[in-house]
């Protein structure tokens, strides 16, 4: 069973300056792009080997492993996880409790994206039809989107269904503690992966001498306007300003206490479900809170270069069902972006990406309530500044007819994580010393197989999964079916190279009937 | 479902041979027609062929119609409802016995029949159960190949 008392948050507040840097390293192994064994021997550094590495232990990584252990048929003895998360789902479920899902409500995610199936069979509606044995699941499969919203499942029963299968196959076997601080090629071929415990006192470096690495290390930190975040360090006040991804429940305790005014950045989901919380708070407890909407991009209606390509908008927000239109996991989309060159793929970026919300019949009545009372006002503009006002702060934002000054007692910045690799210590040693190189899009460049490009080591290579694969040859990287798609070319990828099996359809349907009955492997 | 127009084809010539074979295997036997079971067979299996063949166009206007949808995917609806049509046109040759290779005109009743349970066999099986023994399918656009 998942409750939020089992979640101990480690890694999502550190900022990239917090880490600690590879003090103690000797500086022939610092500043080596290729280390031999006899160097890290002669560094006294304690070494052990494993076939694969991954790096991370998130959801990326999971879902990797999952992959690996079933349709690669490698035992966990093959398999290191490091990372300083005690559970995959870790991570993800802080991110999503603090920016307003409950392990109750649902999440922005397919009914076949199941991180715990790597079948995708049966869909998340299918198991919540038979557990609760109602026909309301499927019947909302059968008729979204058009005569229904998408179905999407409650996060308790994703993160259950991650905790199951992380028993079934034995992940903590496979997980050492740990913060790893680079990934360095192994004269010879293969890599070094040095890390370090740093929940302890006197962390000392440990390395694993692999023939592959997998890196799925997510995002860096958490994403502010630079405005806001001017703010919040020159007048040191995190109370005022927040991100969505933070910690925000003082702002609506304090908003049960005294009426008060926020201000909400951002038209993404998670600005979504901050006025979905705020919205209820005010009609369930009586509150007067009024909303300002702050929209750097204003939709008023549907919007898109080409006719037969226009994506749904209204009031403001760009509407879309998931992340990406629906092709970018197996339609026409992932196809045609597997073919293209960079530039080109760069061209379909434009085109596709951009903040978009879902369209849920809730929210839109609510919202209609809002606006039809007069409390929920959204704004199309952009912020010059940010002053304190009394007790709260004061706005200054330009837009279309000139500059406007709000004042607000809060404000919720929803722009989101950081995906700044260079950010990332792993990531930018990876582009210093790894022969790594970052593609058109800022990310790291990878191919079809989700291997680094330039970062090969004789027999071994490095696979890089989640959002710092974005730009490459598949587009929807840091979703739970992107996961699995990376996964499933990583695995292909091992197997062409003679590491681990191909699984055919026999093996698939074998090693399902194991994973419906619950069997371990 | 979100087929690319080669999935799409693949999809549905596969799964008709495959699954649309053996349901009509097992649902000739009771079909409403005074016919014998030479005769039967073959008229199950020349309409289950036509319905492959004619579909191969259907899939191209498929394809033309989720071109204007911005998500470019088949909701599981669209893939119920175009039962109506393709079962029109269908039965509209098999009843009259403009199919090559029928041996008479087929029984509206009988054609019903088979159509239906085939079509739903078929849907039921792309939206979900596919998706065991081939792992690669859902993320190839409904490719096999």
């Amino acid at each position: 069973m998942v409750g939020s008392s089992v979640t101990e948050v480690i890694d999502v507040h550190r900022a990239p300056g917090d880490r600690p840097a590879s003090s103690g390293l000797p500086p022939l192994l610092r500043t080596s792009d290729r280390w031999t064994d006899e160097m890290v021997t002669a560094a006294g550094i304690p070494m052990r080997d494993k076939p694969v590495v991954t790096v991370g232990g998130g959801i990326g990584s999971f879902v990797t492993v999952d992959y690996l252990r079933i349709a690669g048929g490698l035992p966990t003895s093959d398999i290191q996880v490091v990372s300083n998360l005690s559970h995959p789902w870790q991570t993800y479920e802080h991110l999503a409790t603090v920016s307003q899902i409950a392990l109750d409500d649902r999440i922005r995610s397919d009914a076949a994206s199941r991180p715990d199936n790597i079948w995708g069979f049966p869909s998340y509606a299918v198991s919540e039809a038979f557990r609760k044995r109602t026909l309301a699941p499927l019947m909302q499969v059968l008729l979204e989107p058009v005569f229904a919203d998408f179905y999407t499942p409650k996060l308790r029963a994703v993160l259950e269904s991650i905790a199951r299968e992380a028993r079934r196959i034995r992940y903590w076997d496979m997980l050492e503690r740990g913060d790893v601080e680079m990934v360095r090629r192994r004269a010879g071929g293969g890599y070094f992966v040095l890390f370090a415990d740093q929940r302890i006192a006197e962390p000392e470096h440990r390395v694993i001498r692999c023939r592959d690495v997998h890196l799925a290390v997510g995002y860096t930190g958490l994403k502010f306007l630079p405005e806001l975040q001017e703010f919040r360090a020159g007048m040191n006040d995190f109370h005022h300003v927040v991100n969505a991804y933070e910690d925000h429940e003082h702002v609506y305790h304090a908003l049960r206490r005294r009426p008060g005014t926020v201000l909400v950045r951002g038209g993404g989901i998670v600005a979504s479900r901050v006025l979905e919380r705020l919205i209820r708070e005010r009609m369930d407890h009586g509150l007067q809170t009024r909303i300002l909407h702050v929209l750097r991009t204003y939709f008023s209606g549907r919007h898109g270069k080409q006719l037969w390509a226009r994506r749904r908008g209204k009031d403001g927000f760009a509407y879309q069902g998931f992340n990406y239109p629906k092709s970018v996991w197996g339609g026409q989309l992932k196809a045609e972006m597997r073919k293209l060159d960079p530039d080109a793929r760069l061209k379909v970026h434009e085109n596709i990406d951009g903040t978009t919300t879902a369209w849920r019949r809730e929210w839109q009545r609510q919202l209609r309530t809002a606006r039809s009372q007069g409390w929920y006002r959204a704004v199309n503009g952009t912020f010059e500044d940010l002053r304190r006002d009394g007790e709260g702060v004061l706005a200054r934002l330009r837009t279309a007819d000139g500059t406007l000054e709000l004042h607000a007692d809060y404000v919720i910045d929803c722009t989101g994580l950081n995906a700044e690799v260079r950010d990332h210590q792993v990531l930018r040693d990876l582009l210093d010393h790894g022969g790594a190189r970052m593609n058109g899009l800022g990310r790291i460049d990878v191919g079809r197989e989700f291997a680094v490009t330039g970062a090969d080591s004789g027999m071994g290579r490095i696979y890089l999964s989640g959002a710092a694969a974005l730009g490459g040859p598949f587009p929807g990287v840091d979703t739970f079916l992107g996961l699995q798609i990376a996964a499933q070319e990583i695995v292909d990828d091992m197997a062409r190279r003679g590491f681990c099996r191909r699984m055919g359809p026999a093996g698939a349907l074998a090693h399902w009937v194991r994973w419906a009955a619950g069997r371990q492997i | 479902m979100v087929p690319t127009l080669f999935g799409r084809i693949q999809t549905r010539l596969f799964m008709l041979a495959l699954v649309g074979g053996v349901v009509t295997a097992a649902v000739a036997p009771l079909l409403p027609v005074d016919a014998p079971a030479a005769a039967r067979y073959q008229s199950v299996y020349v309409v289950l062929a036509a319905v492959a063949v004619l579909g191969v166009g259907w899939e191209l206007i498929y394809h033309v119609l989720m071109q204007w949808r911005w998500e470019k995917d088949w909701p599981t609806l669209f893939g119920l409802v175009t039962i109506v049509p393709e079962g029109v046109l269908a039965g509209f040759l098999a009843t009259g016995g403009h199919l090559p290779g029928l041996p008479g005109p087929v029984p509206l009743p009988a054609f019903a029949v088979h159509f239906t349970v085939v079509w739903l066999a078929v849907w039921l099986f792309v939206n979900g159960p596919v998706r065991v023994p081939f792992i690669r399918w859902r993320f190839r656009g409904g490719r096999l190949l």
